[in-house]
């Protein structure tokens, strides 16, 4: 049924067509209505789940970690100091080998005190081995979520669905809802490979010495790995029930394209159109939309990109000192390919700065008009500031 | 496509009739997308909210700068915030007041529509004596001013989506679109419907 929603909502509705059997969270703007609309469906018996009220998420992981390790489906959702507090326990969740999904609503770090969008919360947490998927449109958030249980469970790998602040989780717009008994048969009920069991006892997690911690640490990455193979094979399920289809990139017009803009979450809607006014300029311009982040997709990006001349990344996040973050995955996808294109990075949009069509427009005109990217990340839409920290040397 | 600005304030049910509106719009075959002000919300504080519709599917999803229409909830908010801002020439201003507004450099280029949401939601017994809720009421006069989306379509998004009362938010609704005052320009304009 097609029915116009909110982003945040769409994501509580997959998490309810999922039938998760616990839920534990701590209130943050701006995930709030993923988790109050969860707590109403837990109220009114909707949804029959265990509901964990917490008094920080750092607990909200906790919870979770003990009740998926008794073989159940759950579920959370964070953003920004949230996700940022959880962070011990994320490495314990994936090293855990434990199918948690989270929602993470994109929020800026503070301080200065921000609730707008910024990638920099979960890009910070790309090294404690949760999948990352970004999402573009609420139909989008739906489908990953549902997607996300399914290929945590498979490679038994925590999952992080990414949704950027108000952009997605507070728009409305017409998604669909789709029937219960489908997406029964697309997610069966999850068939944990090992459980706390008082029938079978045994211990998890206790002291790993070095040698055999680093092969289990080889098998987080063996399993990272396969999700990318995986995630395909999911997608072609998905597709053939419910007759929608993504895959961890999208690319859009990039056969012929001497310039390529790659970018991710909402940015990407946007930037279809701007592609589009550019092609009917008569500008040879393509667009890569990257969802899939962890595991990094590189032989497909490398694909799509290699034959290109110019590749704009567009960063609504920054790594202090580098730049911005998907341009250096992008960069260390292609360093190894002959005659590998230009990488151009341009940071935008942090703190929820809008991110327009004439801001898209003058990151592909800049990309043309260079010749050689100069700078790690160009900084788009600086204001000179006065009174700025002074420090020696700048 | 055409772009939305709803400025009202913390209480009034501003957010909520940008999501009716999209509601009624999308039964009314639609492609549509509504939001609030990316923001922190008071009560009383001025607040805004904004509605795209399309025939097709709408890509852009950034801020809205430049509204084809707005529509004031609030006739104090008329001369307190720079309700004109960034809205194009021959948009219509959707306000709510009992009386039509004193000359007004700022209106000149626009068209005004004026209806007495306050005592129509007053009258059915909307929200309390000092807070009413006129959100339902200047939906019905939405759609008379705009010829979209067609009451029905209004009236069944009410019917589905407002909890409390809905009845009575359909009869203010209607009642609005019987009542709304249509001008061609700013004070001293001819009254055109």
């Amino acid at each position: 049924m097609k029915t116009v929603m909110e982003g945040s909502h769409a994501v509580a509705e997959a998490v309810k067509l999922a039938r998760v059997q616990v839920i534990s969270a701590y209130p943050i703007t701006p995930q709030t209505h993923i988790v109050e609309r969860l707590s109403e469906y837990c109220a009114d018996g909707s949804l029959d789940a265990k509901f964990l009220r917490v008094e920080s998420e750092h607990s909200a992981m906790a919870a979770l970690i003990g009740a998926s390790s008794t073989g159940v489906r759950t579920f959370t959702a964070t953003s920004s100091q949230g996700l940022a507090l959880m962070h011990e326990l994320l490495h314990w969740a994936s090293g855990a080998r434990l199918p948690i999904v989270m929602a993470e609503v994109n929020r800026a770090m503070a301080p200065g005190w921000n609730i707008w969008t910024d990638q920099t919360d979960s890009l910070s947490q790309r090294d404690t081995g949760w999948i990352q998927i970004y999402c573009e449109d609420g139909q989008e958030a739906l489908d990953r979520t549902l997607q996300a249980f399914r290929l945590a469970e498979s490679v038994n790998l925590p999952a992080m669905v990414i949704l950027d602040a108000f952009f997605l989780s507070h728009t409305y717009e017409p998604v669909d809802i789709p029937d219960q008994a489908k997406v029964d048969e697309f997610l069966p009920p999850y068939e944990p490979k090992f459980l706390l069991d008082p029938g079978n006892p045994c211990a998890f997690n206790q002291l790993a010495p070095p040698d055999v911690y680093m092969e289990m640490r080889f098998s987080i990455q063996t399993a990272m790995q396969s999700a990318i193979g995986v995630l395909e094979e999911i997608q072609n399920d998905f597709s053939e029930i419910f007759e929608r289809s993504y895959g961890s990139i999208e690319p859009v017009e990039c056969d012929d394209a001497d310039i390529i803009l790659v970018t991710s979450g909402t940015v990407t809607s946007t930037c279809k159109e701007v592609i589009e006014k550019l092609r009917s300029a008569g500008e040879k311009v393509g667009l890569l939309k990257i969802s899939l982040f962890r595991p990094f997709p590189g032989e497909a990006v490398r694909k799509v990109l290699s034959r290109t001349r110019k590749v704009a990344v567009v960063d609504r996040n920054c790594s202090f000192g580098s730049g911005g973050i998907f341009a250096q995955e992008i960069r260390s996808a292609l360093c190894n390919v002959p005659d590998h294109p230009l990488v151009y990075g341009y940071v935008a949009g942090l703190g929820g700065r809008d991110i327009t069509p004439e801001l898209l427009e003058d990151i592909y005109w800049q990309t043309k008009n260079t010749d050689f990217p100069e700078l790690d990340s160009f900084w788009m839409g600086i204001r000179e500031v006065k009174d700025g920290i002074i420090c020696s040397g700048s | 496509m055409l772009q939305f600005r709803f400025h009202g304030r913390g209480g009034q049910g501003t957010v909520v009739a940008t999501i009716l509106l999209a509601k009624a719009f999308f039964k009314a075959g639609y492609y549509v997308q509504s939001f609030p002000l990316f923001g922190v919300e008071r009560r009383g504080a001025p607040v805004e909210a904004y509605l795209r519709i399309d025939r097709e599917k709408i890509w852009i999803r950034t801020n809205l700068y430049n509204p084809d229409h707005v529509v004031v909830l609030d006739k104090t908010l008329f001369f307190s915030t720079n309700v004109t801002r960034g809205l194009k020439k021959g948009g219509w201003i959707l306000l709510n007041s009992d009386s039509f507004p004193a000359a007004n450099d700022a209106l000149s280029g626009y068209n005004l529509a004026i209806v007495d949401a306050t005592r129509i939601a007053l009258k059915h017994g909307l929200g309390t004596r000092t807070h009413p809720i006129v959100n339902t009421a200047m939906l019905g006069a939405f759609s008379k001013v705009h010829g979209v989306p067609p009451m029905d379509a209004i009236v069944g998004a009410i019917y589905e989506e407002v909890a409390l009362r809905p009845e009575a938010n359909m009869q203010a609704a209607r009642e609005a679109y019987e009542s709304v005052r249509l001008f061609d320009g700013p004070a001293g304009a001819k009254e055109v419907g």
